[in-house]
């Protein structure tokens, strides 16, 4: 019996995918949330131009005698002739033999005078300097200083001294903010998607009962895989529409968008936090799709889909406000509340993906996500065979809604 | 409720005796006490339909009686709030939907979709496997002369072909159980006939039918059995000829004398229209009148004695019904004990 169920929301599940993928509306609907992409692309182009241009990174030097001054002068007359930016060099000190330069707490306050961005620090002599910075610029910036220390030294630029590398440890705190960060991207990027792609389930039934196929499917087939095909149907369709987008968004990556965000690398890694980002999307958007799609059901006409989506919409808003609220809250029972709460659960996963290394409670997260999307597709069903086919054991209740039934007494 | 009759036939039925129920026959749907009720309404109220295997069975009744209430609480559609139902030998009729065809009364298809197309869908809601649904569509439309719609969109067909692209889903899948809510309705005279003969085909493979009809004829031209349903009861249930036997044979009669002691033979209910008496043939028989008119010298010019349709017979028994069911609207609830 089960395989019947799935034989039929198989049924369905094709017949709204391709009635969806095949309409001439289809590609509205793909290329709509690329405009806000590439106005957002567009404006970070401009904003990182900006930002390149405000941001003047400056090389400090505490070197003996007047090495400083020669590696000023070597980094003049390269700096022109290489390619990428260049970092002003200025000198901080020149210090007499034996005295001692501290370049980590010079980075550490808030600048110098002259050099209010000051962003290394160059010690050491021209045959061994010393570059103070944080990882990614003694990365970025090892080979230059390497190669103008070659040109200001005597021994010519064939022959590149060490650099060596002082790198300034991130703290346990910024650390943790950064994964806050990959923690709150990955939520408002589920948040979008759902809210995007959920909504539309909204309106899925209207299409049946303006057609009055409906009667026929519900003779046909069991409601749930009705309710269960229609929401495949539109998670396959949500995922064609992430596949374009994602591929733009590469696309965008590739022709050199620099603008776009680098996030800290969550702490289960990108790979795996990719295929929780995928899992949780699709949990989520199967628990909130399923109750859109019931409360849908008991709409009649498209104008009383629009008047429901402002209530579903603020329903996804308040999803998303508790589980960003609970990402602030690391520990408390209002995190675990946001983990446990079936549709608040896959935002607040998400965000413990990117927090925490620990793998098993996904496990658990997704089975019992799964659970709910199978109760709540089970109860709609059932709902909608109540209230809307007008069946069931009479309660002495009234319905939700109180209407004409759609299939009513003849 | 009120139920105006259909025509101003003035029979007597009978309605207390419905016939008793074969113990052990091979029903395809055996329905007792069904009852549906809507927000405190009772469309359907402790109805028994019992329907025989490879039987053409007709539902009967006005708009409202609770036809297709019934007929969607026998294809699970809908539960009943009380009462017991077994189609195709199982009490839950969605466990054997592969083995049923049902032609609602609203009919619908997905505009978009092509005549072939739409087939499919229906033969594969029913488990058929797509690739054979469209083979089976596309031989059907053809066999019944629609093959040059088979790649036309639904929206692109006329409403009458598109309820035969409809009428060709539901058979697709050859079930074993075929349910039409007024299959006759929206269909011009050419199809009413072709659905007749297609009901008539179903029925000699050993395909079940059941239909709802508020069009009599058709009725009396198809079905082995019948129900009639008024306000939401069956007040008969059996075979056509059943049914009409429940209303005594009519008796037209044109004398040449206007007036005489023969009179005094015609029963109460006669009545004078134009040339001719009409009223229902006596108990007795028709030898007693018939001497009496001789020895009274009516001068009998003519004499006929006409056997009630079936649309005599269903507005009689209908229209008793309904008028049962006022009544008992009609007189007052006992006042519940205990409430202020």
């Amino acid at each position: 019996m089960l395989r019947h169920h799935f034989a039929a929301a198989w049924v369905v599940a094709r017949r709204d995918f391709c009635a969806v993928i095949f309409s001439k509306t289809f590609i509205f609907f793909l290329i709509g949330p690329l405009f806000p992409v590439f106005i957002g692309a567009m404006a970070g182009m401009i904003g990182a131009q900006v930002s390149r241009d405000l941001d003047r990174p400056v090389i400090g030097i505490a070197m003996p005698a007047h090495d400083g001054d020669k590696l000023v002068a070597a980094r003049g007359g390269l700096a022109p002739r290489m390619a990428g930016f260049v970092p002003e060099y200025t000198v901080l000190a020149r210090l007499a033999p034996g005295e001692q330069f501290d370049a980590r707490t010079v980075l550490a306050s808030k600048g110098v005078k002259g050099a209010p961005q000051l962003a290394a620090v160059i010690t050491g002599t021209l045959d061994k300097p010393v570059l103070t910075a944080t990882s990614e610029r003694v990365d970025q910036w090892r080979g230059q200083v390497a190669l103008i220390a070659a040109e200001a030294g005597a021994a010519g630029p064939r022959t590149y001294p060490d650099v060596t590398a002082d790198k300034i440890a991130m703290t346990a705190a910024k650390q943790h903010v950064d994964l806050a960060v990959t923690a709150q991207a990955g939520q408002v990027l589920l948040f979008l998607l759902t809210m995007l792609l959920a909504g539309m389930v909204l309106s899925n039934l209207v299409e049946e009962k303006a057609n009055k196929i409906i009667e026929v499917l519900a003779a046909s087939i069991p409601m749930d895989a009705l309710f269960l095909g229609k929401l495949f149907a539109m998670l396959a369709v949500s995922l064609v529409g992430i596949a374009v987008w994602g591929s733009v968004y590469g696309v965008l990556m590739v022709a050199g968008m620099k603008s776009m965000p680098l996030l800290a690398t969550p702490a289960v890694g990108w790979p795996l936090f990719l295929v929780l980002g995928f899992l949780y999307f699709a949990m989520a958007y199967l628990l909130l799709g399923s109750l859109f799609l019931s409360i849908g059901g008991m709409a009649t006409t498209v104008r009383e889909v629009q008047t429901l989506s402002m209530p579903v919409t603020m329903m996804q808003l308040m999803v998303f406000f508790f589980a960003s609220y609970a990402l602030a809250r690391p520990g408390t029972w209002i995190e675990t509340a946001s983990q446990v709460f079936p549709v608040s659960s896959p935002f607040a996963m998400l965000a413990q993906a990117a927090q925490s290394p620990v793998l098993w409670p996904h496990v658990v997260a997704l089975v019992w996500q799964a659970v709910w999307v199978g109760v709540i597709i089970r109860v709609g069903a059932q709902l909608f065979r109540r209230t809307v086919m007008k069946s069931g054991p009479s309660r002495g209740r009234r319905s939700w809604f109180k209407r004409t039934p759609v299939i009513a007494a003849r | 409720m009120k139920i105006e009759p259909f025509s101003s036939f003035t029979g007597t039925p009978v309605l207390d005796n419905v016939p008793s129920v074969d113990p052990a026959p091979d029903w395809a749907i055996e329905a007792r006490g069904l009852v549906k009720r809507f927000d405190g309404f009772t469309a359907v109220d402790g109805v028994d339909i019992f329907v025989p295997r490879g039987a053409i069975y007709g539902i009967l009744g006005p708009n409202g009686a609770g036809k297709t209430t019934t007929l969607r609480m026998l294809l699970g559609i809908i539960d009943p709030d009380a009462g017991y139902r077994r189609v195709l030998g199982t009490e839950r009729p969605t466990e054997v939907a592969r083995r049923i065809g049902y032609l609602p009364e609203e009919r619908g298809l997905y505009p978009a979709m092509k005549a072939t197309e739409a087939i499919a869908f229906l033969a594969a809601l029913r488990g058929v496997p797509l690739k054979d649904g469209r083979r089976r569509g596309r031989e059907l439309l053809e066999e019944h002369g629609l093959g040059y719609a088979a790649d036309r969109q639904i929206r692109q067909l006329s409403k009458g072909m598109a309820q035969q692209v409809q009428l060709l889903g539901t058979l697709v899948h050859e079930p074993d159980l075929v349910v039409f809510d007024e299959p006759f309705s929206g269909l011009d005279a050419l199809n009413q006939g072709k659905l007749e003969r297609m009901i008539r085909a179903l029925a000699a493979r050993g395909t079940t039918v059941i239909f709802s009809t508020h069009v009599i004829a058709h009725a009396e031209r198809l079905c082995d059995q019948i129900a009639i349903i008024a306000g939401g009861k069956v007040p008969f249930a059996g075979p056509v000829d059943a049914a009409r036997d429940r209303l005594r044979p009519q008796v037209r009669l044109e004398t040449r004398a206007h007036d005489g002691l023969w009179r005094a033979a015609l029963p109460a209910d006669a009545r004078h229209e134009g040339r001719f008496w009409f009223f229902t043939l006596p108990e007795s028989g028709v030898e007693p009148l018939l001497r009496a008119l001789i020895e009274g010298d009516a001068g009998i010019l003519s004499l006929s004695i006409e056997r009630p349709g079936l649309h005599d017979a269903f507005v009689a028994i209908a229209g008793e019904a309904a008028a049962r069911a006022l009544e008992e609207s009609a007189e007052p609830a006992p006042e519940p004990k205990g409430r202020r």
